[in-house]
């Protein structure tokens, strides 16, 4: 295809989408205006159906908190992909664990990125946690704090090296710690089952407005999903790091030096 | 609309572009990461602090790094 068809089919379809989207757009409501009535009726109700004061985070996770549960396992279907694709392959081994840049030397790492690093470690650790226990009174949750947890690994490996990880975590444990906290959004579903009610239906203890056990389940459900999604980060992290530290193809052999290696053994 | 969220919304569409026109893949994950903070700012003053809060995490730091890490992975093996 010349350039000069694809600009003309380009400036075309172009065309037909911005009439579309210009027309789309023009029916929109105006800027800051005209929520739709459910969440209107949402900021109204939820404090005192659910005592829980993020209302964000009581869509979430008691509204249509099975919709999470589906979102939940979307991001555990793509941290098992990610793990299952990048696993070592056959042809490939594992090599000394160094930093490298491809064509200069690595510089050290500096003291400034090492204290900075170890020193924002635990405070980043405990502000997730803070993150995952407060999701259902502040804005934050479950997804959001897990996503910081890992980001607090992260800051240990920028410190020290990749092996200083694995004294911290094992991956078999974090690979559980993911699974089980999947499992546990869809067990805390089940209970309200068993408790005679609807699936994922809110039959927990609502405790008092603005404290921190409160608003039934939603508090249970982002410690699972925090536990699921911290895992799941660590997880990539850890995959991915392993990918560009550890993994290399081993040096393919001509059917020669195949042989050759063969009689020499 | 006030003048902040006016600015922020300018700022987007300019990051937006940068990280296009950023050919360099390497380049580009730190352009993209800049646009993810931008992106959250954009949350923040529109009054979503969760999205905020998730777009930080997920698109300052977690997206680039990925996009690093599989950059040394891809260049690591010319070597």
């Amino acid at each position: 295809m010349t350039r000069r068809t694809r600009t003309a089919m380009f400036l075309g379809s172009a065309a037909v989408l911005g009439a579309f989207l210009l027309w789309g757009f023009s029916g929109l409501p105006s800027f800051g205006h005209g929520l739709i009535s459910a969440g209107e009726m949402l900021n109204r109700v939820s404090v005192a159906q659910r005592h829980i004061t993020d209302v964000v985070t009581a869509v979430n996770f008691d509204y249509r908190g099975i919709d999470t549960m589906g979102e939940e396992f979307i991001f555990f279907a793509a941290v098992v992909g990610v793990a299952l694709i990048m696993r070592p392959q056959p042809g490939e081994g594992a090599r000394h664990v160094e930093d490298y840049a491809f064509g200069r030397a690595v510089p050290p790492t500096s003291d400034a990125v090492r204290v900075l690093g170890l020193g924002l470690a635990a405070p980043t650790v405990l502000f997730a946690l803070y993150v995952v226990a407060h999701g259902h009174l502040t804005p934050g949750g479950g997804f959001q704090g897990g996503v910081i947890l890992a980001t607090g690994v992260l800051l240990i490996y920028l410190a020290g090296e990749f092996d200083h990880l694995h004294g911290l975590y094992g991956e078999a444990a974090v690979e559980r710690a993911e699974a089980a906290g999947a499992a546990a959004y869809v067990a805390i579903g089940f209970l309200a089952l068993v408790s005679g009610s609807a699936f994922m239906t809110n039959v927990w203890p609502l405790g008092t407005t603005g404290h921190l056990v409160s608003a039934g389940s939603v508090p249970l459900i982002n410690t699972a999903v925090g536990v699921e999604v911290g895992a799941g980060f660590v997880l990539l992290l850890n995959t991915f790091l392993r990918q560009a530290l550890v993994i290399r193809p081993e040096p393919t052999r001509t059917p020669l030096e195949e042989a050759l290696n063969r009689s020499r053994w | 609309m006030n003048a902040l969220q006016v600015v922020i919304l300018l700022l987007v569409a300019g990051g937006g572009l940068l990280v296009v026109a950023t050919r360099d893949p390497l380049r580009q994950a730190m352009v993209a990461s800049f646009f993810g903070i931008l992106l959250a700012l954009l949350f923040f003053v529109l009054q979503a602090p969760d999205v905020a809060l998730s777009e930080i995490v997920v698109g300052a730091v977690a997206l680039p790094l990925m996009i690093l890490l599989s950059l040394a992975k891809v260049r690591g093996g010319q070597r």
